[in-house]
């Protein structure tokens, strides 16, 4: 066995001392972070903290400017684009604008990748993009146009997307963001279920605390570009970081406070 | 094939209005002139000889550039900020081949074709300033034509409007690739890929001119057209 090689109990996602800056902005400072196969982690944070430029390191759609990025035993940060089309269908990714393509309907969508990687006949990718679309819901909805959808709707849709190669790892961008309380908690649910049903591993990127708590078998916690928590959803309802705290019950710091009443 | 048919039917018809219109004005503004100095019969190949290789590529280019380099960046420009183009590349199908090189081919393809219908029309009102408006025959308007055009000058009109072509091609597809965020991104990013490609279209003109007149003075010395 080569050193390469995974083995059962090697993490699928190792992200190695990620470093990224825009520009004059730094987004990741060090940031370290495995995750196990078959485990659903929750990335939390403040809006702009970095958690979907975490995301987007795991797939490279962004590349560190320092540090490692390693799926399944493979470094990935400098592969070949060649050789990394063939690592992509192990990877589903929910976009936060569900990223439809708004010149194809519902099931030309879910076809979509699966005409691109198989050999499939046309009518066994029509049965896959039904059984994709059924666990989520909405099978029959294949001849509507994206732009006939809700916004609950969109976010099934691209997750059916998402799972039409039965991905090893699913990434989930902000999924409840823009939905009302029942539409969030169906999407929760839907991460639950295809948890189970399909074995996957899932990271979540999310600043919705009730969906947090709700799916994470592990919560961590991006602030400033560094991980500040790692735990579970129990730990961090018991955390004594008051940064951390702040965050999972949603008020404002004391300093902030102290500012906006002084400025009366 | 249906993004040819967009591309061809988003221009065609303002490229025949354009061509008409142009090819009308010249003739009207350009009769008293020739018919003073005698020359009213050859007005055709004043017509053809700026159309040809001139003002039709130039033309059929300002209107791709505008009727379809601007809607072909607003497309991939929106694709871009809604995140479509991240998940073409996380699906594993490079953007590039499945957006860019249709649109591209489709815009160098179209460009000679807009460009032939732009002479054509021209050339035919033209004709229609000459033979119906002011009642020169029909046959010395064709024969002049005929003898003063060459397969070059053709050639070079040809030539040019596929360069053109694939300028207007390579900078819609750029600037809608590269767009910034919001509705803003999409909009700043349409209105530099038409100024862009319009001054490219500009300046390659005069080069590729001032090129394809002096190899042919070389090749074959100056042909006087009167």
């Amino acid at each position: 066995m080569t050193l390469n090689t995974p083995t059962q109990h090697d993490p699928l996602v190792r992200l190695v001392d990620i470093h990224k800056r825009f520009g004059p902005l730094v987004v990741l400072e060090g940031v370290n972070l495995s995750l196990k196969a078959g485990e659903t982690t929750v990335i939390i944070g403040e809006s702009g903290a970095g958690k979907s430029v975490i995301l987007k390191h795991i797939v490279r759609l962004i590349k560190p400017d320092r540090g490692e990025v390693h799926f399944g035993g493979q470094r990935i940060d400098n592969m070949a684009e060649r050789e990394l089309a063939i690592l992509r269908p192990r990877f589903g990714f929910l976009f936060q604008l569900s990223a439809l393509f708004d010149s194809m309907t519902v099931g030309e969508n879910v076809a979509f990748p699966i005409a691109e990687h198989t050999r499939r006949k046309q009518s066994e990718i029509e049965d896959s993009v039904s059984e994709k679309l059924a666990m989520v819901g909405l099978d029959g909805l294949q001849p509507k146009w994206p732009s006939e959808l809700s916004g609950g709707q969109k976010k099934r849709v691209a997750l059916a997307r998402a799972i039409a190669l039965d991905p090893e790892l699913i990434l989930y961008d902000e999924p409840t963001t823009g939905l009302d309380p029942p539409r969030a908690d169906e999407i929760n649910e839907l991460i639950l279920k295809l948890k189970t049903e399909l074995a996957v591993t899932s990271v979540v990127v999310t600043h919705d605390m009730a969906s947090a708590l709700k799916v994470a078998d592990r919560i961590v916690m991006l602030r400033k570009g560094k991980l500040v928590f790692d735990g579970t959803p129990k730990t961090i309802m018991k955390t004594d970081n008051p940064r951390v705290l702040e965050f999972v019950e949603g008020r404002c710091s004391d300093e902030v406070l102290d500012s906006l009443r002084s400025k009366g | 094939m249906p993004l040819l048919y967009e591309v061809g039917n988003r221009t065609l018809p303002v490229i025949i209005i354009t061509g008409t219109f142009v090819g009308l004005v010249l003739a009207v503004q350009s009769y008293d002139q020739l018919h003073a100095a005698g020359f009213e019969q050859r007005m055709g190949v004043l017509l053809t000889a700026t159309l040809i290789p001139e003002l039709g590529p130039v033309l059929a280019g300002v209107m791709l550039a505008g009727r379809v380099g601007g809607a072909l960046t607003a497309e991939l420009g929106t694709m871009r900020v809604t995140e479509q183009i991240s998940a073409l590349t996380v699906m594993g199908t490079d953007p590039i081949r499945q957006l860019v090189v249709p649109r591209f081919l489709a815009c160098m393809l179209f460009a000679p074709l807009l460009t032939f219908s732009c002479d054509i029309f021209g050339s035919l009102a033209g004709w229609f300033v000459a033979v119906v408006m002011k009642d020169i025959p029909s046959s010395p308007y064709w024969y002049y034509i005929a003898y003063s055009m060459e397969t070059w000058d053709i050639m070079v009109g040809f030539l040019k409007s596929v360069v053109f072509g694939a300028a207007i091609g390579f900078i819609a597809c750029y600037k809608g690739f590269h767009c910034r965020n919001g509705a803003e991104g999409v909009g700043r990013a349409c209105t530099e890929s038409f100024v862009i490609s319009f001054i490219v279209l500009l300046v390659t003109d005069f080069f590729i001119g001032t090129f394809f007149s002096g190899l042919y003075r070389a090749l074959y010395g100056l042909k006087s057209l009167v």
